[in-house]
């Protein structure tokens, strides 16, 4: 009770987005940010940069968002935005194999190049084009298209169990419906160590980096808890 | 009555071309002469226009008067009728001696003003009928374009309908229809054959006119006497090679080969911006048949938005020259001044635009900025939708063609929030539900634009992010502290100035004013659209308000390209150029210090407009400092 009146502690985490182009990776982010979305979204040039905060019981954080362009020709500015990254979205696409491919390949270059103690969701978009009841929510008439009604290419137990094999969060979401999109964020923030965070503040948290080096061992333990109690499936 | 020809004393410059007599109009141009009640004398005099021949001709009213009138004539151009892609022949000045010294006070009944011209309605004469028109027309106070029933004339039916997708589910023959109705095509193809891109049509319906395209241009690059462009019927195929890629315009809107070749180097420098010239080169020296829409995935909206401008028409590019925010000297040199202060080490070029509008710029001694280059970076920022409806700030990588094509440069964008009270987008500004701010992608609708008002900072180090954002959040600060934000704000918010602020009582509608050695452009906001009376019921009025708009828009460019084109022919040499036709009349001219193009009602006389031109030109003359940056600051 003591600390109810003062402000909670808060503090910053760079956070990148990566996939595969048109998996949905700025749609998540403006549903996040904005609470929107944009049918037929152009595609995204560069990378764009936004802050939004996410309130935890017990602190704030500010997530500074690296949203970037999925096509090829981007890849090699990446470890750019990964660099000192504390939490990374590898975003695909439910209903395109490839995708979940290129999110693989993303996920062996963050755990090999990125900092550490990153904490990587894994994320299936586009979960209101499939049949479950959770996202298809209000969007019947996108579905009707589809001969089965179920767009669905990749399973929730394929990809959660390659979520699990690797220590990544894992989720599907709806940017369309904000199906479990804010939960995303709120478990990454959850994730996140606060002994990291402590040193954590601007975008220039070059340190932080080093921090969570060091504390790589005690990351695992929430990390783990926190990817079971908020799977989706 | 005897036939007359109007011949007024120029008093806008020397004069290689004289013109029309201003009143009677020209017929339209593209219709076939003398249909109707109109019988056509032979020509009495050598016609003074740049643009056509008159035949003079006799018209009995059901009355029992007779009124002379000109009629439509054979025009002395060579290019095809219909394909509106005119070039106007330069031999009529050898009539113009013989005009000059005609009376200009015979002007027996047509010159008589609205009173006449109740009458004739109120005897129920046919207000279809050419005599009519041609009476009503006689007024001075006729706006241009506004005789032209919509769909109907000017080859821009459908015009509305131009950039509407093709749509998917269609049978291939609705399909193809509706392939072939676009006014505008814009293709891009590898010299091996592959398609890259084209603006209509997906991959199933344009691969055979890729081939078919590839087989035609391949064929004269064989003969070593490479293509550049053809007639079939009413369209202009104009052809670009550039290195390994093939760049073909279809058009039916009248363009010169020159402007159309011009449209497809931007979309040339496009790709170069995206990819670079060496890796363009490297990937067709390893692999001539290489897919480019695999490294270009992504641009495609970039290409379109660029050629759609083209079609809806773009004085930038017409003149190949910028525009800026109209802005007091003074002010601007505060902003200048408040952007060098903060500037980061690592700012190669700093600007601040407004609607795609140039307020500010900051420099490097030694570099200046390209007309290309800006127009590369306003079209992503303004014409394209994908970096304003991400939010937040940008980090993009792009080459600029123009000032270096073998590298890229880093450019950082933000757009300032629209909501007066808060400078940019940060801290608490923000939360989730609060989305004010759904665009439709780009539909041509200017007021929207006009309000944004954007941040741009470029730098050689694709490090520098951080640097930027923080010069950005102090530059910002300062703007709004000092209030230059929302004065920049109100006067982007206002618009271009009307004609009738810079010239009261003038008789012109329309005016571009380029100047020659800024390489920038200043114009009057654009006409209202004329809407027909008959669509005056409220409903459909909104729908068709900005059909109307865009119509109205290319009627005018249209015009302006001729004109441009006009002037611009090789071995022309024109300085001063008067047209009238049916709808419009129309005067350039050219100095070196500036280009001048006017738009003015067809009845409005040479004088009144060169009167006009003059007062403009003097008022841009005045207000140089205001209306074009000067330098920018540099450092």
């Amino acid at each position: 009770m003591a600390d109810s009146n003062a402000p909670k502690p808060s503090s910053s985490v760079k956070l990148v987005l990566l996939g595969e182009a048109a998996v949905g990776k700025s749609s998540l982010v403006l549903r996040f940010v904005n609470n929107d979305f944009q049918e037929n979204k152009e595609p995204t040039i560069g990378a764009a940069f936004l802050t939004q905060k996410c309130n935890l019981p017990t602190r704030t954080i500010k997530f500074e968002i690296w949203d970037t362009a999925g096509q090829e020709r981007f890849a090699s500015l990446a470890p750019m935005y990964y660099r000192n990254a504390q939490a990374a979205l590898v975003v695909y696409d439910l209903t395109k194999p490839t995708s979940l491919i290129k999110a693989k390949h993303w996920v062996a270059e963050l755990q090999r190049q990125a900092s550490p103690g990153i904490v990587i969701a894994l994320v299936g978009n586009k979960l209101d084009l499939t049949n479950d009841e959770a996202g298809a929510g209000g969007d019947a008439e996108d579905v009707g298209a589809e001969e089965s009604g179920d767009a669905r290419k990749i399973s929730t137990e394929e990809a959660k169990t390659y979520a699990e094999e690797e220590g990544l969060l894992f989720f599907e979401t709806s940017a369309k419906t904000g199906y479990h999109v804010t939960e995303v964020f709120t478990a990454i923030a959850n994730a996140i160590p606060e002994t990291s965070l402590k040193t954590a503040r601007g975008p220039g948290a070059a340190h932080a980096a080093s921090r969570t080096e060091e504390q790589r061992v005690n990351l695992n333990g929430p990390r783990d808890s926190n990817a079971k109690e908020t799977c989706v499936c | 009555m005897p036939p007359e020809v109007d011949a007024e004393d120029n008093n806008c410059g020397a004069h290689e071309v004289t013109s029309s007599p201003t009143p009677p109009p020209l017929p339209p141009r593209r219709r076939q002469p003398s249909e109707g009640p109109v019988q056509v004398a032979p020509s009495q005099s050598k016609p003074t226009t740049a643009l056509s021949s008159i035949d003079i001709s006799t018209l009995s009213f059901p009355d029992g008067s007779r009124g002379t009138f000109s009629t439509s004539a054979t025009r002395a151009v060579s290019t095809p009728n219909a394909s509106g892609y005119v070039t106007p022949s330069r031999d009529a000045a050898a009539g113009s001696d013989l005009a000059d010294s005609m009376s200009v006070m015979s002007f027996a009944p047509t010159m008589r003003p609205h009173g006449d011209l109740a009458s004739l309605v109120a005897g129920g004469l046919n207000r279809k009928s050419r005599a009519w028109n041609l009476l009503r027309s006689q007024t001075e106070t006729v706006p241009p374009f506004e005789r032209i029933e919509l769909g109907a004339a000017g080859g821009l039916d459908g015009f509305e309908r131009e950039f509407d997708a093709i749509p998917d589910n269609a049978t291939d023959d609705v399909r193809l229809a509706i392939f072939k109705s676009k006014m505008k095509h814009y293709m891009i193809l590898s010299s091996a054959g592959k398609p890259i891109y084209s603006r209509h049509g997906d991959l199933s319906l344009i691969n055979s006119y890729m081939g078919v395209v590839q087989t035609i241009i391949s064929f004269y690059e064989g003969a070593d006497n490479p293509l550049l462009g053809f007639t079939a019927g009413n369209a202009r195929f104009v052809v670009f090679i550039e290195g390994p890629l093939y760049f073909v315009a279809i058009s039916r809107l009248g363009e010169s080969d020159s402007q159309l070749r011009s449209q497809l180097e931007a979309l040339y420098m496009q790709i170069l911006s995206t990819l670079t010239l060496p890796t363009l080169q490297k990937i067709f020296v390893h692999r001539p048949s290489t897919d480019l829409r695999k490294p270009l995935e992504g641009t495609e909206s970039l290409l379109s938005s660029l050629a759609d401008g083209f079609t809806k028409g773009s004085p930038s590019t017409l003149l190949g020259a910028l525009e800026c925010l109209r802005m007091r000297k003074s002010q601007r040199h505060a902003i200048n001044n408040v952007f060098l202060k903060i500037r980061s080490e690592k700012l190669l070029y700093g600007l601040i635009v407004a609607g795609g509008r140039l307020v500010s710029v900051i420099r490097p001694r030694k570099h200046s900025l390209h007309p290309s280059d800006l127009q590369i970076i306003f079209n992503m920022l303004f014409e394209s939708g994908g970096i304003k409806a991400g939010g937040g700030e940008s980090w993009i990588p792009l080459c600029l063609p123009a000032f270096n094509n073998r590298g890229y440069l880093y450019m950082y964008v933000s757009f300032f929030d629209e909501r007066p009270d808060t400078t940019f987008p940060s801290e608490s500004s923000q939360e989730p539900g609060a989305s004010d701010n759904d665009n439709n992608g780009y539909d041509g609708d200017d007021s929207k634009e006009e309000d944004e008002i954007a941040l741009i900072l470029i730098s050689p180090d694709k490090e520098s992010f951080y640097d930027l954002k923080e010069m950005r959040d102090k530059f910002a600060a300062q703007l709004t502290k000092t209030g230059y934000l929302s004065l920049i704000r109100s006067v982007a918010a206002e618009g271009r100035p009307k004609i009738q602020a810079i010239a009261p009582g003038t008789q012109i509608s329309h005016f571009l004013y380029k100047s020659r050695a800024n390489v920038q452009f200043c114009m009057s906001s654009l006409l209202e659209p004329h809407t027909a009376p008959s669509s005056s019921t409220a409903t459909a009025a909104a729908a068709s308000d900005t059909a109307d708009k865009m119509l109205a828009r290319r009627r005018l460019m249209t015009l302006y390209h001729e004109l441009h084109a006009a002037m611009h022919a090789k071995h022309a040499h024109l300085k001063v150029l008067h047209a009238v036709r049916e709808d419009a009349a129309s005067l350039a001219w050219i100095t070196p210090v500036f280009e001048f193009y006017c738009i003015a009602g067809p009845n409005v006389s040479r004088a009144a407009m060169a009167q006009g031109a003059n007062r403009v030109i003097q008022w841009a003359k005045r207000e140089e400092e205001r209306l074009f940056i000067i330098g920018g600051g540099v450092f």
